[in-house]
């Protein structure tokens, strides 16, 4: 188990005080003047060697992603955009960093902006977590008075400021390009790329879009280095991890760990095992809604990392560990992540907009029996036709858990099928 | 033709507040906070006066502004209720008894889902992810959010909303707020660090 030492979200719980204070204490804003006085360079590198992968789900090498920005200005200026609209099904973690341990965010605000040439940082917090914007304008404004933002922050010489932008609603802006055009003040619908947003974002300038956690831990990084950062988990997965443990299990809880741990330790260790005890799981969804949901046989010995979960034909996507035992309606579970959506399809595009009520609707069928088995195949066509045909991933996403359902659960869809047709004929005798 | 809105004296200075946070010529960037500002004044939807004050101020077209207040689920069109009650059924929220807090809102008022009762005090809806999932089922009452419900515990607040009070939002269970049930197992010590110089904390 990850040592106390060796975790960063030391107020993951709230137990503490969040404002500058508390954080100081906690070791946040400790020497950051130095950090900044590395220069920006120094300060990309150290983010490469340390490994870590974005923590918004797709897991793109932060360092690398920051190095796509302009190293000089052309007169237009640049942007750092934290993307803080958690609503990935199963997440959220980000919620916890943004109301316990708001300064780790904005102190990973300041470096990265300053990394990338940055004068400006906007956090795009989803309309729901009202109290959680609060805390965080409260935090920033703290920061601000303290001379740790404005003009001269931290006494780095760099002009830099945050403003929190409040979303509404729309699970679609938590990809980059709908929340850059969300921001800009219109629906949230993603843009064709390229242009990738670090080559014109955000009203046409260089812009980048992190996940909160990928930004929270910049700091600790920098002040431990990245040896530190990198010798935990594996090569290409490193770090820790904030994982969220939901569903059938005991003690459902948000928890800090090394990246790697065993998908069954991480259960047992610190969400108090599978309700009815490890014999009794049926399913995983191992990273939020999106990936694929993974049989038991498979949780059994999978690691919790991108390379493993992926080798595995799913995705570590968030960390949200999605937890079903054997009392759990698959198929239900399913259909109702086909539901979500269909519900969150932005509708530019055809076949998402089209593809996910199609999916949606054979589930429902499916889910009780009302369907012939040659329309698994039929759904199981619709999602490829989906997944791909998109401008953004929320096509793939919606494609993923059913392909998954298929993969692993195809008898139970069968058996379903067949009970309702030998239901039926019984009850036409 | 349609009902006038204006924004008082102090949300105006809010106004211009949330616009002065983008630059000059981007002040569009704002419309997403002042239709907030403007349901909050209005008892939490958007009159047609609204989307057009929201417009003048911003210099964008009236169908522009209603494009956004469209698209996003948080604005609202036509009158609710004055507690907005929003059961989150993702399926992490459903695999924790979602579909019991959903009845037990039912039957404590009397309305289907999509519904204001009579008197106007209550709305009824269905919300996708609250973000909330370690604290499932999760149900968001106007900006509060109620976590760990049960049907026992959704009928409790909704008799003390009817009774005029507030109950406590958070978890409804005791939990501390996304630690394991019964307390947290890590970080159970000393979280201070002590500071160097040198920028890098002692271990």
């Amino acid at each position: 188990m990850l040592a106390d030492k060796d975790r960063i979200f030391t107020n993951l719980y709230g137990l503490h005080d969040w404002g500058l204070e508390g954080a100081r204490a906690r070791g946040d804003w400790d020497g950051t003047k130095e950090i900044l006085a590395r220069g920006r360079d120094a300060i990309v590198d150290e983010i490469k060697a340390s490994g870590l992968r974005g923590r918004g789900g797709a897991g793109f090498p932060t360092g690398l992603k920051w190095s796509f920005m302009p190293k000089e200005s052309d007169g237009r200026v640049h942007y750092l955009i934290v993307n803080a609209d958690e609503g990935e099904p199963g997440t959220c973690k980000d919620r916890d960093i943004i109301r316990h341990d708001p300064h780790k965010l904005i102190e990973g605000c300041l470096i990265a902006g300053f990394a990338m040439g940055a004068e400006t940082a906007y956090i795009y917090i989803r309309g729901e977590f009202h109290h959680e914007a609060n805390v965080l304008e409260i935090a920033i404004q703290q920061a601000r008075d303290a001379g740790l933002l404005g003009d001269d922050a931290c006494g780095s010489g760099w002009r830099f400021d945050i403003h929190v932008h409040r979303g509404a609603g729309a699970y679609i802006c938590g990809e980059e390009t709908a929340l850059i055009e969300s921001l800009e003040g219109k629906k949230g619908q993603p843009r064709l790329k390229p242009p990738f947003p670090a080559a014109s974002g955000l009203y046409g300038c260089p812009s980048t879009v992190n996940n909160v956690e990928s930004i929270a831990v910049v700091p600790t990084i920098m002040r431990r280095g990245a040896s530190w950062f990198a010798g935990l988990g594996r090569e290409n997965n490193t770090g820790t991890k904030l994982f969220c443990i939901s569903g059938h299990v005991n003690k459902p809880c948000n928890v800090e760990e090394e990246m790697s741990i065993p998908l069954k330790e991480l259960i047992e260790k610190h969400a108090g095992g599978v309700r009815g005890g490890w014999e009794n799981l049926l399913a995983v969804i191992p990273g939020g809604s999106s990936v694929p949901c993974l049989p038991s046989t498979i949780c059994n010995d999978v690691l919790m990392d991108f390379d493993s979960l992926k080798d595995a034909r799913s995705g570590l996507g968030t960390a949200a560990v999605i937890v079903m035992d054997k009392s759990t309606d698959i198929v239900r579970a399913i259909t109702r992540l086909a539901q979500f959506y269909k519900h969150e399809s932005c509708g530019q595009c055809t076949p998402c907009r089209e593809g996910t009520g199609w999916m949606w609707r054979i589930m429902e069928r499916l889910a009780t029996g009302e369907a012939n088995v040659e329309e698994i195949d039929m759904l199981e066509e619709v999602s490829r036709q989906v997944e791909g045909h998109t401008i953004c991933a929320l096509g793939d996403a919606a494609a993923w858990p059913i392909q998954g359902l298929i993969r692993h659960f195809r008898p139970e869809l069968e058996r379903r099928i067949l009970d309702r047709q030998v239901g039926g004929a019984a009850a036409a005798e | 033709m349609s009902e006038q809105f204006e924004f008082t004296a102090d949300n105006v200075e809010k106004a211009n507040a949330f616009i002065a946070r983008y630059p000059e010529g981007r002040q569009r960037s704002a419309v997403m906070p002042l239709l907030d500002l403007a349901q909050r004044q209005n008892g939490g939807w958007l009159p047609d006066g609204a989307v057009e004050t929201i417009a003048g101020i911003l210099g964008m077209a009236p169908i522009r502004v209603l494009e956004v207040a469209t698209f996003y689920s948080m604005y609202k069109l036509a009158p609710v209720g004055k507690h907005r009650i929003n059961v989150c059924t993702t399926t992490p929220c459903w695999l924790r008894g979602s579909d019991e807090v959903v009845h037990a809102c039912k039957t404590s008022l009397g309305i289907e889902i999509g519904e204001t009762t009579a008197d106007g005090e209550f709305t009824l809806a269905e919300v996708e992810c609250a973000g909330a999932c370690v604290n499932a089922p999760v149900v968001e009452i106007g900006d509060e959010y109620y976590e760990d419900v049960d049907a026992e515990s959704m009928t409790r607040i909704i008799e003390a909303l009817k009774r005029g009070e507030k109950p406590d939002p958070g978890s409804q269970i005791g939990r501390q707020t996304s630690a394991p049930e019964g307390g947290p197992q890590v970080l159970t010590g000393d979280v201070t660090v002590k500071q160097t110089k040198s920028g890098k904390a002692k271990e």
